[in-house]
């Protein structure tokens, strides 16, 4: 049994998975980034080992994805995280055809073929404004944890309008709308939608097409996938594993050149 | 003279002579300003170089100039200087560049500018008109604005042959007559028609050379780079427009694109992508930007810039010398409006592009300091795609500004591009698609 390996290396976070020959994940790992991106990636890489019962030699392939993708010294090749991200959630939820991966720093939309091949992407561009990092600029004003924004700003019953789409400033807001007395859930409910929407309008522009997958950090988040779903007026599909959707579309790109490379050379199909 | 010294002598010609030209360019701009003679403050859409160097007006382009600032890495020193005089972060990197290369009097990286004694433009950019206010106030001299009819329709090339074009045809020649008097004012020199048959013959060969070498690049492998090399001819085409120079520069650039066409001289060695660039370059990281994609074998085949940056003269319209004025609102009608449709209704034309030069993939740049060239891109690369099914990629960044720029964001999208690319192309090798 062989393995293929992922590494994804966000501006946040960095994430790693092995997975065996039949695209199962087996090991995964989450660390924060820092300053020392390519002792973050060998790290992850480490850990996942270490949860999967792996044994490195026993890694035939490695891919590096993520800003911090040449940063994976010990990887054998790299893809960028907008091709893992739409490779991962075809994987996971295979009639995915839209993919919104909203992350620390960026928020992507994507559209796939069947064949999780990039179709037509987009990303914001210069501004944090709808990606994760606005959420932490809300919980840093509020004084929530993270992992506690979601199931606050479920209990909002009218959400306020989030005027300003400026991470920046958004304390600033939010700190305005607590001087008006407006409720901490109403106001947390009120960024969800902000973000929500502007995201919405990133995918509108490669073209939402169902089904919609949603991957990054931020899918854990419940508040979040509930907006998402209000502002497409449709279900989106959400794994367990969504934090590791860069990381499995790398580690499936590693399969890919594992079987290519077992084949005759004439044959190989190597899609990334 | 051997086949090698041949292709030594002829392949690269086009940039060599046009750096050749440039510097000659500037020499005499520098000049005129030492002598403190002023010259006719232009634009690229519609600047009536045919006219203007009748009347020995040296011709300053300050939209060339600021880009130029850019490309040799110096346009933030002159951006930061007019946003310290109040000049928004949000407007034109150009206006900007060219209020500090006026403070520091005429002052460039290339050489000293002369002050403008006219400013002669067109409504092709909205902030052409009140970016010659801004010299009225600071020269009082006269600017006059040429206000050309838009066809506003899709539609490529303007279709000449109405009741409609002749009327606004008329309305331009009227206003150019008028021109030719504050001219004379401004100049105290007489109009000399039969100057105007000449640097218009002279204008009908570089329309004509112009048109001919972008339909060379459809040659596989293309011949020459539309975003870096193109530019260099760009800037001949406007610079020297109407001059011997130029004419004859343009029948050499023929001859060599079509040397290079005849021997299989592509401009990569490898070319495994034809892509089509829509809008401003990104002058900041001018070179690294075209690198960006010749990494992955990817060479721009052509561009819209190449078409609205040049006044629309990328059409070939040739004048009819019989009736030199009539024949030149004619010909500024056309190309002007050209060059708006180019920005503004873009679709039919990238259509007939993308099948006639084989495109692969279809590259959107819209800059946050000029949104005349950017408003519009979403919607069009939507509307492209609807019609044809090829590979888009819309990157943001800036023509002046380096603060907007990020080379990492611009890399990762554009690597993304190429992995979609690639996928395709493996893809249609294994008759998936």
């Amino acid at each position: 049994m062989a393995y293929a390996a992922g590494v994804d290396v966000g501006s946040t976070q960095t994430k790693a998975v092995v997975i065996d020959e039949k695209g199962k994940i087996v090991g995964r790992a989450l660390t924060m980034t820092g300053a020392n991106v390519t002792r973050a990636a060998e790290e992850a890489f480490a850990i996942a080992l270490k949860d999967g019962d792996v044994r490195e030699e026993e890694v035939e392939y490695v891919v590096g994805t993520g800003y911090g993708r040449y940063k994976v010294t010990f990887g054998n090749t790299q893809v960028t995280e907008i091709s893992c991200h739409g490779r991962g959630a075809v994987h996971m939820f295979p009639e995915t055809r839209t993919v919104v991966d909203m992350g620390g720093q960026d928020t992507k939309a994507i559209r796939v073929s069947a064949r999780g091949e990039i179709v037509d992407f987009c990303m914001n561009d210069k501004c944090a404004a709808g990606t994760g990092r606005f959420l932490g600029a809300a919980s840093s004003a509020l004084e929530i944890p993270l992992d506690q924004l979601g199931h606050t700003a479920l209990r909002g019953e009218r959400p306020v309008k989030i005027s300003t789409t400026c991470t920046v400033f958004a304390e600033s807001e939010v700190l305005s709308w607590l001087g008006k007395g407006k409720k901490i859930e109403d106001i947390l409910l009120g960024v969800h939608q902000s973000i929500a929407g502007r995201s919405t309008g990133l995918a509108w522009r490669v073209g939402i097409e169902p089904e919609v997958t949603f991957t990054g950090g931020v899918a854990k988040n419940i508040a979040m996938i509930e907006s998402l779903e209000k502002a497409m007026g449709m279900k989106v599909n959400v794994s367990d594993d969504s934090h590791y959707m860069g990381a499995l579309g790398a580690a499936l790109f590693a399969l890919d050149h594992i079987f290519a490379s077992r084949t005759p050379a004439a044959s190989r199909g190597v899609t990334a | 003279m051997s086949e090698t010294a041949g292709t030594e002598s002829i392949v690269g010609r086009g940039n060599r002579e046009g750096a050749r030209l440039f510097r000659q360019w500037f020499d005499g701009l520098g000049q005129a300003a030492e002598e403190n003679r002023g010259g006719a403050y232009v634009f690229v859409m519609g600047s009536l170089g045919e006219l203007l160097s009748t009347f020995d007006l040296p011709l300053v382009f300050p939209e060339i100039n600021s880009l130029q600032t850019a490309v040799r890495h110096q346009a933030h020193d002159y951006l930061n200087e007019a946003e310290d005089v109040g000049y928004s972060p949000d407007i034109c990197g150009y206006v900007k560049a060219d209020v500090a290369t006026q403070r520091r009097g005429g002052m460039l990286p290339m050489g000293r500018i002369p002050k403008p004694s006219i400013a002669v433009l067109t409504n092709a950019c909205n902030t052409y008109i009140k970016w010659a206010e801004i010299w009225e106030r600071m020269y009082k001299m006269p600017a006059y604005v040429l206000d050309i009819p838009a066809s506003r329709q899709d539609g490529h090339p303007v279709n000449r042959h109405t009741p409609g074009f002749e009327r606004d045809r008329k309305y331009v020649a009227a206003q150019l007559r008028e021109l030719i008097v504050v001219l004379e004012q401004v100049t105290g020199k007489k109009f000399d028609v039969d100057r105007l048959r000449e640097t218009m013959k002279h204008a009908n060969t570089m329309s004509r050379g112009w048109k001919r070498v972008l339909e060379l690049n459809q040659s596989r492998p293309s011949l020459f780079n539309a975003l870096s090399d193109g530019t260099i001819y760009l800037g001949v085409c406007n610079g020297f427009r109407g001059h011997e120079a130029g004419a004859k520069y343009f029948d050499q650039l023929v001859e060599e694109m079509e040397y290079k066409r005849a021997h299989g001289i592509g401009t990569l060695v490898d070319e495994r992508h034809r892509l089509l660039f829509v809008g401003v370059p990104c002058y900041p990281i001018f070179r690294r930007f075209t690198e960006l994609f010749s990494e992955h074998g990817g060479t721009f085949v052509n561009s819209t810039y190449l078409w609205f940056a040049s006044g629309g003269t990328n059409l070939g319209f040739e004048y009819e010398l019989s009736d030199p004025l009539e024949s030149l609102a004619e010909g500024l009608l056309t190309g002007v409006s050209d060059a708006m449709d180019s920005m503004f209704f873009q679709t039919k034309a990238l259509v007939q592009m993308v099948d006639d030069f084989a495109v692969d993939g279809v590259v959107y740049h819209p800059v946050k300091s000029c949104r005349t060239t950017s408003t519009g891109q979403a919607d069009s690369r939507r509307a492209l795609m609807a019609e044809r099914d090829v590979n888009s990629l819309f990157i943001e960044s800036d023509m002046m500004d380096r603060r907007v720029v990020s080379e990492a964001q611009l890399k990762n999208r554009v690597d993304a591009f190429f992995e979609g690319l690639e996928s395709r192309r493996n893809q249609a090798a294994a008759g998936l698609v």
